[in-house]
């Protein structure tokens, strides 16, 4: 039982992380109907961030998380003023703007692995604080797993005032209900667009960092695997939905941990997809996903 | 992957085809007074650090001997391989068809010279490589003997076993968990030793857990190991991956001491997460026995640099290959054979090397401490 508590702990670590991630995913997806390849490579690219910014410029931790969600937001930006923009403008299909962000995202992974940006080989990440376990009765927890967990709920409760409180989330809303509703009502879409990627963006560098605290090291290609698991989680959760995505990604990270502990390893990614597909089989929307035909 | 190997094919025919003439010139044309060996090593590319040392180690051997074998003196062919398996096949090729050498020593990444051994074998040449550890090297894929193929260090599989001997009599555990890459040979290889050899001296592996090759999270399999309140945790895997578990080891609380191969052995390892694990490596600069102390020295005083494994190993296998020539008294590739297979307890700086049947030395293993500062100590070192 201590052990299985531990477990899921575990699996909250690992879950959290994914959902800082696959709110990006929906955000993005919410707004414009675009599947963000790039935001995997949004969320290396804090990663790295963050390290350099504690383990080379001396920053404390805490800020070195702040510098990088600064980055990545602006990073998050300038991919969507520079690949995507230009296409939404010109009214090009999605497929055009879907493979487009596949390219950006190869684009990123490949140029960071140049020896003059990040280099290509994985850097060891040293934790800028002493890793130390609590016992809570015979449980045990570690100070990355209170650390990740904590951050993720404050973050998660800033985006929810952004959203529910503030001029901008009230925008993002309208523009995600009805597009030309919202600018016919005078509202700068494109401005609005590029907040949500400013603040998916954000959210998927504090991830990036939370992952190498976690767990240690950083690559490159760190993105790919952890891009695809957070958008399979928001998927799962139902694209679209914030709740939903929160909701698809510790789904996400229970199931792969509980598999690995009690089933084997060989088997947690096939039983977490698999998951996904029976859950899309029986509710094809998603979990908390709005039901109805797309519009066309 | 099958044109590599068609490629080797069609080059280690070509080698046998324009082989029988060659062996018959080497020995009349010589005249019992010179031998020609060939050196293969990444002199670039992305091994490079590994062949310069390799090269440091052979030209030492060869300027301790003066040039010479017995009565022959020495002409070296060299030749780059850039760590390209093609390259490393085309350079045996010449230097058996057209340098006409008696014997190669190199390569030294495994996968290189795994083909040159098929290229040399064929040929009936004489190779012994400094530093390759895979199995492959000196037997084929049915696990026949390659009996013209000979390694100076120990293979994989043997860490595993002189692994288990430390921890049962040096470190004095009772139970292990191990963690292995179940996609990797070498993490395979080294584990089921470890687990046959640890058994055998009384102790009990209660945990003996896989991972992908891909898997960053480590959480619910330290987790599980933490609730077996295992003695020690073997890590046969390489750096990287030993240290994304070690952290997560060392987040869990556990404190238990790891112990793990030579694939630990890297400037990128985690030495925060590891320090005072301990591994098995092929040797140590600190190892206080005369013979290390010795080469040592005499490196230094050429290099100004200490010798690192690359270099000593390289540096055995020339040893062994110039006695050999001295023993047999030919350059006849064959009779060096002979007396490379024969060789009983040569003093080398790895210690008293013989060879078994497969053409690999019996020998000790070095183990080292990873130290927080970056370093490695030197603990003691395991006779087989």
């Amino acid at each position: 039982m201590v052990q299985f508590i531990e477990q899921v702990i575990n699996g909250l670590q690992l879950g959290f992380v994914y959902a800082l991630i696959a709110l990006g995913y929906t955000m993005v997806y919410g707004i414009i109907r675009l599947i963000n390849f790039a935001h995997g490579d949004v969320f290396m690219i804090g990663a790295f961030v963050g390290y350099f910014g504690f383990a080379v410029w001396g920053l404390p931790w805490p800020v070195a998380i702040l510098v990088s969600m600064a980055v990545c937001a602006v990073v998050g930006m300038a991919i969507e003023r520079l690949a995507y923009r230009p296409l939404r403008a010109k009214g090009a299909p999605n497929i055009a703007t879907l493979i487009t962000a596949i390219g950006v995202s190869l684009f990123i992974e490949y140029f960071t692995s140049l020896k003059f940006v990040f280099g290509p080989n994985y850097r060891v990440v040293a934790r800028p604080f002493a890793v130390q376990v609590f016992h809570l009765g015979p449980v045990s927890i570690s100070s990355v797993q209170i650390l990740v967990i904590t951050v993720v709920l404050v973050l998660v409760a800033g985006l929810q005032y952004i959203v529910y409180r503030t001029k901008v989330g009230k925008a993002m809303r309208a523009v995600s209900h009805d597009r030309d509703a919202a600018r016919l009502m005078g509202i700068d879409v494109d401005r609005v667009i590029s907040y949500t990627f400013a603040i998916g963006s954000a959210l998927a560098a504090a991830a990036g960092v939370l992952f190498a605290l976690a767990y240690p090291q950083i690559s490159p290609f760190m993105g790919i695997m952890p891009g695809l698991k957070a958008f399979t989680a928001a998927v799962l959760g139902g694209i679209g939905s914030i709740p939903g995505a929160l909701l698809g990604a510790v789904l996400m990270g229970q199931a792969e941990t509980l598999t690995a502990a009690y089933i084997t390893t060989d088997f947690r990614d096939a039983i977490a997809f698999g998951i996904l597909i029976l859950v899309l089989l029986l509710r094809p929307a998603g979990l908390l996903g709005k039901a109805g035909p797309e519009k066309v | 992957m099958k044109r590599i190997a068609a490629g080797i094919l069609a080059f280690a025919m070509f080698a046998v085809a324009g082989c029988g003439g060659a062996q018959l010139g080497t020995s009349s044309g010589t005249g019992g007074q010179s031998v020609k060996i060939g050196f293969i090593a990444p002199l670039t590319g992305d091994a490079k650090t590994y062949g310069e040392s390799a090269k440091k180690g052979f030209d030492l051997a060869l300027e301790q001997a003066g040039n010479k074998a017995g009565n022959f003196t020495v002409a070296v062919t060299s030749g780059d391989d850039r760590n390209d398996p093609t390259e490393g096949v085309n350079l045996a090729t010449k230097m058996i068809s057209q340098d006409k050498v008696s014997a190669i020593v190199g390569a030294v990444t495994s996968s290189v010279t795994i083909p040159v051994s098929e290229v040399a074998n064929s040929s009936k040449i004489v190779m012994i490589t400094g530093t390759a550890t895979a199995a492959k090297v000196t037997v084929d894929d049915k696990g026949a003997r390659k009996p013209y193929a000979f390694r100076a260090p120990f293979i994989d599989p043997f860490q595993g076993q002189v692994a288990a001997k430390f921890a049962v009599e040096n470190l004095k555990v009772k139970t292990a968990a191990i963690l292995y890459d179940k996609g990797n040979d070498y993490s395979i290889g080294l584990t089921e030793e470890f687990q046959k050899t640890f058994a055998a001296k009384g102790g009990t592996v209660v945990a003996s857990l896989s991972y992908g090759k891909d898997d960053t999270d480590f959480s619910a399999i330290v987790t599980n190991v933490a609730a077996k309140k295992p003695d020690m945790i073997y890590l046969p895997d390489y750096y990287g991956k030993v240290s994304l578990i070690a952290a997560a080891i060392k987040a869990k609380g556990l404190n238990v001491p790891l112990v793990g191969a030579d694939g630990w052995d890297s400037n990128d390892l985690d030495f925060a997460a590891l320090a005072g694990g301990y591994f098995t490596n092929h040797y140590s600069a600190d190892d206080p026995s005369p013979a290390v102390q010795k080469f040592v020295k005499e490196y230094e005083a050429k290099y100004k640099a200490k010798p690192d494994a690359f270099a000593a190993l390289a540096y055995d296998a020339t040893n062994m290959l110039l006695e050999a020539i001295k023993q047999a008294g030919s350059t006849d590739s064959e009779k060096i054979r002979t007396a490379l297979q024969g060789l009983k307890e040569f003093p080398a700086v790895g210690g008293k090397l013989s060879f078994d049947a497969n053409g690999n030395p019996i020998k000790a293993a070095a183990i080292l401490q990873v130290q927080a500062n970056k370093s490695y100590k030197f603990i003691t070192s395991v006779q087989p």
